[in-house]
């Protein structure tokens, strides 16, 4: 087959089994957007901002595990994506993003929308390539999905000059059905021996704490993960990024850890004799100070990345390797000694370990006034996971609202809660929201946002329309960057600097002028009947205003400094 | 502590940028890096002479294998073999006639050579480790040296073991 360089691109989409890409078009991409008129598998979003299609390509390939791709033009589109792609970084989410760039033979000449894309990517993608001839154009669209895909997983950018899409200068393709490169292997395998060692430590464990992150949702670890922590009976705790993956109804998840998480996950956090943790990197946000972070643990942490490990707290057995891998390995080992799991189990120390757990349980840190008027944040998620049985995909922006979505919607599988945990990019609720429903169209798709986040990308509302998203859009509308707003309080003296929004739109009619529906929602009372409503609305996006409690803070907290054992909970007053 | 930490990698544009950009990303230190291409034209052999930690510098290599352009590398500090390490200087000094002895003399005694000699200047060529660099510069009074050229340092291990695909 002889193909141009763009016919080569859409050709090549096609057979790598990509089933939508999300874009916007520029003068560096015209020939790439003229061959893929000819791609009919390949389904072409049209976003309304490129920075909204490296989210929807993000949601994508968080919901489903397989690679989100993404094509921009060159200069500003390439400028506009880089939030996007520095997201994906840094949840290690697989992406390819495809950047035109001008002619190679004006490169480097300032020319128009001309910017050094590989530069500005490299430090937030996980690789990057330039095109500079079309003979290795296809190679290099393997590579990239091959990089993007495999070991830790992250963003890769593919930068293409104009003319290497020229559609008068044609060459053979064939698709390559799999590739190599001296220079990557990621290893996958744990070592048996690391693996071992480590299952002798948690047998012998008093105080054992499972700490799980994202990294067993991007290696499929679920279900190996369930096995082994109910096998062993052990306690387990999730980061932000893993919640779902085990779930968070079972007697055995203490719910989430870290800043904003559970007194009975941070306490047993703080208590524990052995750690084991799971695909998680050890963030500030989870471990509080350092130098107060599991005083007395000895610490196993499996992860597929070999700097992740002792990065920046010093573990005791390491093991290099995909999580599900090592899980699965654990397992078969755990057969061969299985009269010791009986005694572990049965042990004195583990049953007073539970004991102490539900003594912290009794806390119920989580609790918060029901009985108010105005609306509490809480309770939206609560009712929201009520209503859609807790089986929807929930996507997030950033702030308060995130906190208590991951707080209270109790996610009982992975995939389903898609936010941004690593870099914290407000405007990734809607857009990804977009991918995720793309990608599962009969299946129910919230996006739970705030006044401030949801305005980031509010054009992709556009998008939605056209191609029929029914999307339910759960703004929690305080009227302030809530999450600045509570620092405010709590270190700044209440001086609220610049946290409060002035101007808010209308969202109902904003909604209406889409051409969606929306509700405003500003009584308890009314909450449970609007969703009903709303989500009975199968095939219509429903923009839902909540009016929420304004003031309202996200407990418990650990402040800066502070240790896992010296989280603050909710006031008194606050707890009725 | 010093690293002198040797990397092949692939000769590609950019892959020099990625370790630089590494080092700067994440606040490590580099006191010099060398590079060029080797018998194999497709990949370059650098040399990166850096300090810290044990900690920073598990993390350093640790981040340097993580880039897709390192086919491999390897801390010739800690590698169980003795490493040798050279480096290159060439250094233009004032050379009046009362001083042209001596300057030959230091040359002798350090197994430099001249490499260039004009009517106010000599250039001397100099191989060895950078402390014999620094002891030679040393020698000289600050007003008489001109310029001075440092390759920075290169390194290998000694015996049969080899960096090499
Ligand atoms: C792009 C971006 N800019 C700034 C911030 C800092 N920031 C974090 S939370 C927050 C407030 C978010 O406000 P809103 O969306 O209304 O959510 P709320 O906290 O009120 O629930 C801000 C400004 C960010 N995370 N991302
Ligand atoms: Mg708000």
């Amino acid at each position: 087959m002889e193909l141009s360089g763009a016919e080569i691109i859409a050709q090549f989409l096609e057979d790598e089994g990509v089933e939508y890409l999300f874009g916007y078009p520029g003068g560096a991409v015209l020939h790439i957007y003229d061959a893929l008129l000819r791609a009919d598998s390949v389904k072409h979003i049209l976003v309304r901002h490129e920075q909204a299609a490296a989210h929807a390509a993000d949601g994508y390939a968080r919901s489903t595990g397989k690679t989100g791709v993404a094509l921009v033009t060159s200069g500003p589109g390439m400028t506009n994506a880089v939030t996007g792609i520095a997201t994906a970084y840094l949840d290690s989410i697989p992406l390819v993003v495809l950047t035109g760039q001008v002619p190679t033979g004006v490169i480097g000449s300032d020319a128009f929308q001309e910017v050094d894309s590989v530069g500005i990517s490299r430090p937030c993608v996980k690789h990057n390539f330039l095109v500079n001839d079309v003979k290795d154009l296809a190679e290099t669209l393997k590579k990239a999905f091959y990089v993007a895909s495999t070991g830790r997983p992250g963003p890769v950018v593919v930068d293409i000059p104009k003319d290497v899409t020229d559609p008068n200068i044609k060459i053979p393709y064939t698709h390559l059905s799999s590739i190599e490169m001296r220079s990557y292997n990621p290893v996958t395998k744990g070592h048996p021996f690391q693996i071992k060692k480590a299952l002798e430590l948690m047998l012998r464990a008093k105080k054992p704490v499972f700490y799980t992150g994202g990294g067993v949702v991007l290696s499929n670890a679920s279900s190996s993960l369930r096995s082994l922590v109910r096998q062993l009976g052990f306690p387990i705790t999730s980061t932000l990024m893993g919640l779902g993956a085990y779930p968070s109804s079972d007697e055995q998840f203490l719910g989430m850890l870290g800043m904003h998480g559970t007194y009975e996950a941070n306490m047993a956090m703080h208590d524990t004799d052995v750690l084991i943790a799971v695909g998680a990197r050890f963030d500030d946000r989870v471990t509080g100070h350092l130098e107060k972070f599991c005083p007395t643990a000895k610490i196993i942490h499996i992860d597929i990345d070999p700097s992740s490990i002792s990065k920046t707290v010093k573990v005791h057995i390491p093991i290099v390797g995909d999580v599900d891998d090592v899980l699965t390995t654990m397992l078969e080992m755990l057969k061969d000694s299985e009269d010791k799991v009986e005694q572990s189990k049965c042990d004195q120390e583990l049953k007073d370990w539970w004991k102490q757990i539900k003594q912290w349980r009794k806390k119920n840190c989580l609790r918060y006034n029901k009985k108010t008027k105005t609306i509490k944040p809480q309770y939206v998620i609560e009712k929201l996971h009520e209503i859609t049985e807790g089986d929807a995909y929930i996507t997030s922006d950033v702030g308060q609202h995130q906190m208590f979505a991951a707080q209270y919607y109790g996610f009982d599988k992975p995939r389903r809660w898609i936010n941004s945990g690593g870099l914290g990019t407000m405007g990734f609720g809607l857009p990804a929201a977009m991918g995720v429903q793309l990608a599962h169209l009969d299946k129910t798709v919230a996006c739970v946002t705030g006044e401030g986040s949801i305005q980031m990308n509010i054009q992709e509302l556009a998008t939605c329309m056209q191609y029929q998203l029914p999307i339910k859009i759960i703004n929690l509308n305080n009227r302030y960057l809530g999450m600045v707003r509570q620092w405010q309080e709590f270190f700044y003296e209440g001086r609220y600097a610049m946290s409060y929004m002035d101007s808010i739109p209308d969202f109902v009619k904003l909604a209406e002028s889409y051409g969606h529906v929306g509700m405003k929602i500003d009584q308890t009372s009314d909450v449970e009947d609007a969703l009903k409503e709303a989500f009975a609305m199968k095939d219509k996006l429903v923009f839902m205003d909540f009016i929420t409690n304004r003031e309202e803070n996200v407990y418990p907290m650990i402040s800066a400094g502070k240790g896992h054992h010296e989280m603050e909970l909710a006031p008194d007053s606050e707890l009725v | 502590m010093r690293h002198i930490i040797s990397i092949l990698l692939e000769n590609e544009s950019g892959a020099l940028s990625r370790v630089a950009g590494l080092f700067s990303a994440r606040a490590y230190n580099i006191e010099s890096l060398t590079v060029a291409p080797t018998e194999d034209p497709s990949l370059s052999r650098m040399t990166l002479v850096t300090s810290g930690s044990a900690e920073i510098i598990e993390q350093i290599t640790k981040q340097l294998n993580k880039l897709v352009d390192v086919v491999k590398l390897n801390d010739l500090n800690v590698s169980q073999l003795q490493h040798i390490e050279r480096e290159m200087m060439l250094i233009k000094v004032k050379a009046p006639v009362s001083a042209r002895d001596e300057i030959m003399r230091l040359s002798g005694i350090f197994r430099g050579n001249i490499i260039d000699v004009t009517d106010d200047a000599y250039t001397v060529e100099l191989t060895g480790t950078s402390d014999k660099l620094n002891a030679f510069i040393a020698s000289f009074d600050c007003d008489s040296i001109l310029e001075t050229v440092r390759s920075g340092v290169m390194g290998i291990s000694r015996g049969s073991s080899a960096l090499h695909l």
